[in-house]
């Protein structure tokens, strides 16, 4: 039996090393971070713009950009990916769902570079031309290719709470004369709020969480930006943008400040999907 | 009140979303297709080195796109050979060993992790690399090996929901039958339930694969480079396939280089498309076999 226990113990060893991660991933950013907990330094880095010439490393501009791109991504993808779900649910069931829903599930396996890079090529010039202004480099273009990166999650999220809706209260809805539309309006959304809320909330932890993209598409100028046609630079680029200045610096210890916030939402994000999943039953 | 043709309005809504996305994605990649399907030859790989010298080690290449196809190569192997071993040993803790409050506990830290974006991961690779650049020797920098331990970290959680739910999704039957035979709880596990439970581990394995060759933001921050040739050791920098496509949207200097972006983005396309549908594959064999097992 000995060698019973020994695996056992190895299987917890295994989880709690990889659990550890989790924390260790924090305490890192904490520690090397601490110089800003100290004389309320970190709530002017929050506040303050990003001007390095006059000693200002304040991230602001950068979580204005994130929250930006990331919003104009969700709501381009929300209703897209409602659109697509309904069709998987009710529209077009049977084989054509499958299609499509396969389709949907290949997006997420392709790159996120490849669609940067497509972005940079086909989207940048086509916004700069229509727009006739700036660069073309800006949080429309980033949001909107974002919106294509995160839609597929929604999407299997939405179609999948879709069809968990028993199938009692839909036969019901049938029987009293309801058409589809009806019965997706009436029943199946009302039915799969739930779902669907957390596939929102799981893609906007995404958007949020992206880099490559706000890195190619949006220009990274440090500035609040003050409409969709301005360049804006997000907290994830940021950290890439900063990474090469000198370690000890000031400039690099405000990486920390945009790491743990960055830690923050998306752990939030996680915390509320499973709050939401967890009052949903046995089903997951 | 007035009902306005609601079904037309769903079916046109519906319709039109779909096909509007499955148009963008056809976009990106007949876009890709069509600029990059032009400049594929060996040269495009091997750059002006002949193939067979530059196989075998004797030259090195230059402005081909070879060292970054060995460089994704071995970083996805290195990752992978970390993360698997360990994230099924926890994934069959997670399954068969795990029970309340602990197993709660560690799901909660597993599902936090899979959420943490990937730049924060490289971050935490890059911060790694200077403390122990400082603390021993100061000869390590950011590398191959300090880039694969992220990524690894990064599809940790991931290989280890989906030996948990391979495990998990067991039927009853299949999981009591060695034990009432008289076989120990160790040996159920290693003849019985990971064999049946493999297809489901190993498309995990293969969209993790999938993950660590496509992630630019984790290599970017933790030892890539633009140029360095093919990867000369664990501790050296290294080029990547994800990264070079960055690098030439931004820093191309002529229609040469860039046609060999689209090539690569093509190819890094092409890559991650084979080990999806390597992975829906497995995932289709596997629900034919329990369909008839039913």
């Amino acid at each position: 039996m000995d060698g019973e226990r020994l695996a056992q113990k190895a299987f917890l060893l295994a989880a709690v090393l990889s659990a550890s991660v989790t924390v260790l991933l924090l305490a890192f950013m904490v520690i090397l971070g601490l110089p800003l907990f100290q004389g309320g330094l970190v709530f002017r880095i929050l506040t303050a713009p990003w001007l390095p010439g006059r000693q200002l490393f304040g991230i602001w501009p950068m979580i204005v950009g994130t929250l930006a791109i990331a919003a104009l991504a969700l709501a381009v993808a929300f209703p897209l990916s409602l659109g697509v779900s309904s069709l998987i649910a009710v529209v077009a069931p049977g084989r054509i769902a499958r299609l499509v829903k396969s389709a949907v599930a290949f997006m997420t396996g392709i790159p996120t570079v490849v669609y940067g890079f497509v972005g940079v090529f086909l989207l940048v010039p086509l916004v700069r031309e229509t727009f006739a202004r700036g660069s073309g480099l800006c949080v429309l273009t980033a949001g909107l290719v974002l919106g294509i990166l995160v839609a597929p999650t929604m999407i299997l999220f939405f179609s999948d709470a879709l069809a968990r809706v028993p199938r009692s209260d839909r036969i019901a809805a049938e029987a009293l004369g309801a058409t589809p539309a009806q019965v997706l309006i009436y029943v199946l959304i009302p039915g799969a709020w739930r779902g669907i809320v957390t596939g929102l909330v799981l893609a906007a932890g995404r958007a949020v969480g992206d880099t490559l993209l706000a890195l190619m598409l949006a220009g990274n100028a440090a500035q609040v930006p003050g409409g969709v046609l301005d360049s804006a630079r997000t907290l994830t680029a940021h950290i890439a943008l900063v990474i090469a200045s000198d370690f000890d610096s000031l400039e690099f210890k405000t990486l920390f400040a945009c790491g743990i916030l960055l830690y923050a939402f998306t752990a939030a994000a996680t915390l509320a999907v499973r709050r939401l999943a967890g009052k949903e039953g046995p089903a997951r | 009140m007035k009902q306005p043709p609601l079904d037309a309005v769903v079916r046109l809504a519906s319709w039109g979303s779909t096909l509007l996305l499955l148009s963008l994605v056809a976009t990106v990649i007949g876009f890709l297709a069509f600029k990059g399907a032009g400049s594929f030859s060996l040269e495009l790989v091997f750059g002006d080195t002949p193939p067979l010298e530059a196989l075998l080690l004797r030259r090195p290449v230059f402005g081909g796109l070879l060292p970054a196809i060995v460089g994704t190569v071995s970083l996805v192997v290195l990752a992978i050979s970390l993360a698997v071993p360990l994230g099924l040993a926890a994934g069959i803790y997670m399954a068969e060993y795990g029970r309340g409050r602990i197993q709660q506990a560690l799901g909660l830290f597993f599902d936090i992790l899979a959420g943490v974006p990937s730049i924060v991961v490289g971050l935490f690779g890059f911060s790694v690399a200077v403390f122990l650049h400082r603390h021993f020797g100061g000869r390590i920098y950011p590398c191959l090996l300090i880039s694969a331990l992220s990524l690894a970290f990064l599809v940790l959680p991931y290989l280890i929901r989906t030996t948990q739910n391979a495990l998990e999704a067991l039927p009853e039957a299949v999981r009591l039958t060695a034990p009432a035979l008289g076989a120990t709880r160790l040996q159920n596990i290693r003849f019985v339930l990971l064999p049946r439970a493999l297809p489901g581990i190993l498309s995990g394995v293969i969209l993790a694969i999938g993950r660590c060759a496509e992630d630019t933001a984790v290599i970017m921050l933790t030892g890539v480079v633009a140029s360095a040739g093919l990867p000369r050791s664990l501790f050296s920098a290294y080029e990547a396939l994800p990264f070079y496509i960055y690098y030439i949207s931004s820093q191309y200097r002529d229609p040469a280089e860039l046609a060999t972006g689209y090539a690569a983005a093509l190819i890094l396309l092409a890559i991650c498309a084979m080990l999806f549908a390597a992975a829906a594959l497995i995932r289709q064999r596997l629900g034919a076999r329990s369909h008839q097992r039913l």
